[in-house]
């Protein structure tokens, strides 16, 4: 669905050229639903707008739902879906015009475009809003209204751009409700950027990582996840060096770390040692107050790759990069 | 082609539509050339009676048609601020992902405010009626198409500047710097016959003085001089490259 190599781009800024994007390899299958993750600023945004036409890439190649991207974009238009970051519908038209419009760009007749756009709104819980002026919609309403847009020609790959950056905790869920069914009803090839991740991990079959510019991950959330050695597992104490000692003997576990009154390492198979661990603890007299296993997150596989976590890299786009 | 025109007419229902939804814009933008036809028209009258070197005609022959060209001046060089509104809200980006054809993209939008323009000329010129202004008939439609032509260029133009600019902050002082010399050298004042030489001369660099020139020719009813294709050249050219620059604007990939 997607096969793109050396994609590249370079903005020209007063301070010279800045690489946002320095030749990704990108291949997506039909059907798949791809997460692109990456801190504010590492490229993400630009290569989705480089596969999706906005922008033209200065270097590589790519193939986008079976037109070539350089040569024919129009027909890549005709292809794909794309929500935008900054959503797409005119805040002060009506939901069902902007919806009907939208269905018409694409050579809808009127009557199926209102029939399309019914079916949308209902799909995403959005009957009753046909007549209401777009920005009097809620965040998490007019999210899915930028979804409903983006299917309306019933595109064979839809792309979004951080689709849920804005909503409360309650809208998130209910929008990867909504991207999930989406997906498996209708098996539309999804490929989306964000830089939660919760979000990537909560929705995608597979993840690609970007910093900086380039890819430097790639793989299913267990298998990148699995490339973090192991469980972290936390053993809150009033005697943090004591618990540490016998914490140290336990085979295969590493990065041990002392943290106020917590003691904290890594270990293939948490769980497991856990009640070798409590034992050996209390036989020892060493008083708990908790403990923890937690399994490696997307922010642990971030770290692992690029050496930082995905907070520290989080930085301002730079001067020159369209957001 | 025929796709471009029904992509085009689908942009400019749209637009309308939204226009239609805030009908206080197309008052507020006929207020002005009012205020000018009410509160300087008077003025005009015995200055024109007493002063040598004024087109013929009377008052208002000379006045109304300059005011005209005032509207199409400043009513759609302003229509770029509602662009950057719809950019922000990714509207534009949104319509450059679907196949539509930049050629609508623009005009859909540009013909609406044309539209807006007509109809707020043909409100003034009934008005000015009432003020004492006598013209050939004929002669105002004549006028009305000239600045219809204006609008479409003056609206491509601000739209254009709008996508480049993306922002209010810088679009506000550079169309302001851009119209005031504009203004002052296109005789929709007062005519540029009464100008010493290098001033009559500098404006002839303001492609406008030949469109306010032209209008107040057809509004005495001289359809036959030269001033007048001179103006719907100047006008014809006008158009061809604020929608070129315009289209080319919304093809570019970053706009």
């Amino acid at each position: 669905m997607i096969h793109a190599r050396g994609l590249a781009r370079t903005f020209r800024t007063r301070r010279g050229p800045v690489e946002a994007v320095s030749g990704v390899d990108i291949d997506v299958s039909p059907g798949e639903l791809v997460g692109f993750l990456g801190p504010n600023g590492a490229g993400k945004t630009t290569t989705l707008r480089m596969l999706t036409t906005l922008l033209a890439p200065t270097a590589g190649t790519a193939t986008i739902a079976g037109c070539d991207l350089l040569t024919d974009p129009v027909g890549v238009r005709r292809q794909i879906g794309y929500v935008g970051q900054s959503g797409g519908a005119g805040p002060d038209c009506l939901v069902a015009d902007e919806l009907v419009l939208q269905g018409r760009f694409y050579g809808l007749t009127r009557a199926r475009a209102r029939e399309r756009a019914a079916q949308l709104l209902d799909q995403l819980d959005l009957t009753g809003t046909e007549t209401r002026v777009v920005q009097t919609l809620s965040g998490g309403q007019r999210r899915r209204l930028d979804i409903a847009m983006g299917l309306m020609h019933l595109p064979t790959l839809l792309f979004m751009d951080e689709p849920s950056t804005g909503l409360d905790p309650q809208s998130r869920a209910n929008l990867w409700g909504h991207i999930r069914a989406l997906h498996a009803e209708h098996g539309t090839t999804l490929f989306l950027t964000t830089h939660y991740l919760d979000e990537a991990d909560a929705l995608c079959d597979r993840i690609l990582v970007i910093d900086k510019g380039q890819i430097v991950a790639e793989g299913t959330p267990d298998a990148l996840k699995r490339r973090v050695s192991g469980d972290l597992v936390l053993v809150g104490t009033t005697e943090p060096q004591r618990a540490a000692e016998l914490t140290g003997r336990i085979p295969d576990s590493s990065a041990h770390a002392v943290e106020g009154q917590t003691v904290r390492f890594r270990v293939p198979d948490g769980a497991s040692v856990l009640p070798t661990l409590l034992s050996e603890l209390h036989a020892a007299g060493v008083a708990m107050t908790s403990v923890e296993v937690r399994r490696p997150s997307l922010d642990d596989v971030f770290l692992t790759v690029t050496g930082r976590s995905l907070r520290d890299a989080e930085q301002p786009e730079s001067a020159g990069v369209p957001v | 082609m025929t796709t471009t025109l029904t992509e085009t007419r689908l942009i400019f229902q749209r637009s309308m539509k939204q226009s239609l939804r805030n009908p206080a814009w197309v008052i507020i933008g006929i207020v002005q050339p009012v205020l000018y036809l009410a509160l300087f028209g008077p003025l005009l009258v015995p200055v024109i009676q007493n002063t040598p070197g004024f087109p013929p005609g009377d008052a208002y022959q000379v006045l109304v048609p300059a005011l005209l060209v005032q509207l199409g001046l400043f009513g759609s060089l302003f229509v770029g601020f509602g662009l950057i509104s719809e950019y922000r809200a990714g509207v534009i980006e949104r319509m450059r992902v679907t196949p539509v054809s930049r050629v609508a993209l623009l005009v859909g939008r540009a013909l609406k405010d044309v539209v807006v323009l007509v109809v707020q000329g043909v409100l003034l010129t009934v008005l000015a009626l009432f003020f004492g202004l006598r013209a050939p008939f004929g002669g105002v439609v004549v006028a009305l198409l000239l600045v219809a032509v204006l609008a479409l260029a003056m609206s491509s133009a601000s739209y254009a500047l709008a996508l480049r600019l993306k922002s209010e902050d810088t679009l506000a002082p550079v169309l302001n710097t851009i119209v005031l010399p504009l203004l002052l050298l296109s005789g929709i004042l007062l005519p540029m016959t009464l100008a010493p030489t290098w001033l009559y001369n500098l404006s002839r660099v303001n492609p406008f003085v030949y469109v306010v020139d032209a209008e107040r020719a057809v509004f005495r009813g001289d359809f036959g001089g030269s001033v007048v294709i001179t103006g719907i050249v100047v006008a014809v050219v006008l158009v061809l490259v604020t929608v070129g620059w315009g289209v080319r604007t919304f093809q570019r990939e970053s706009a």
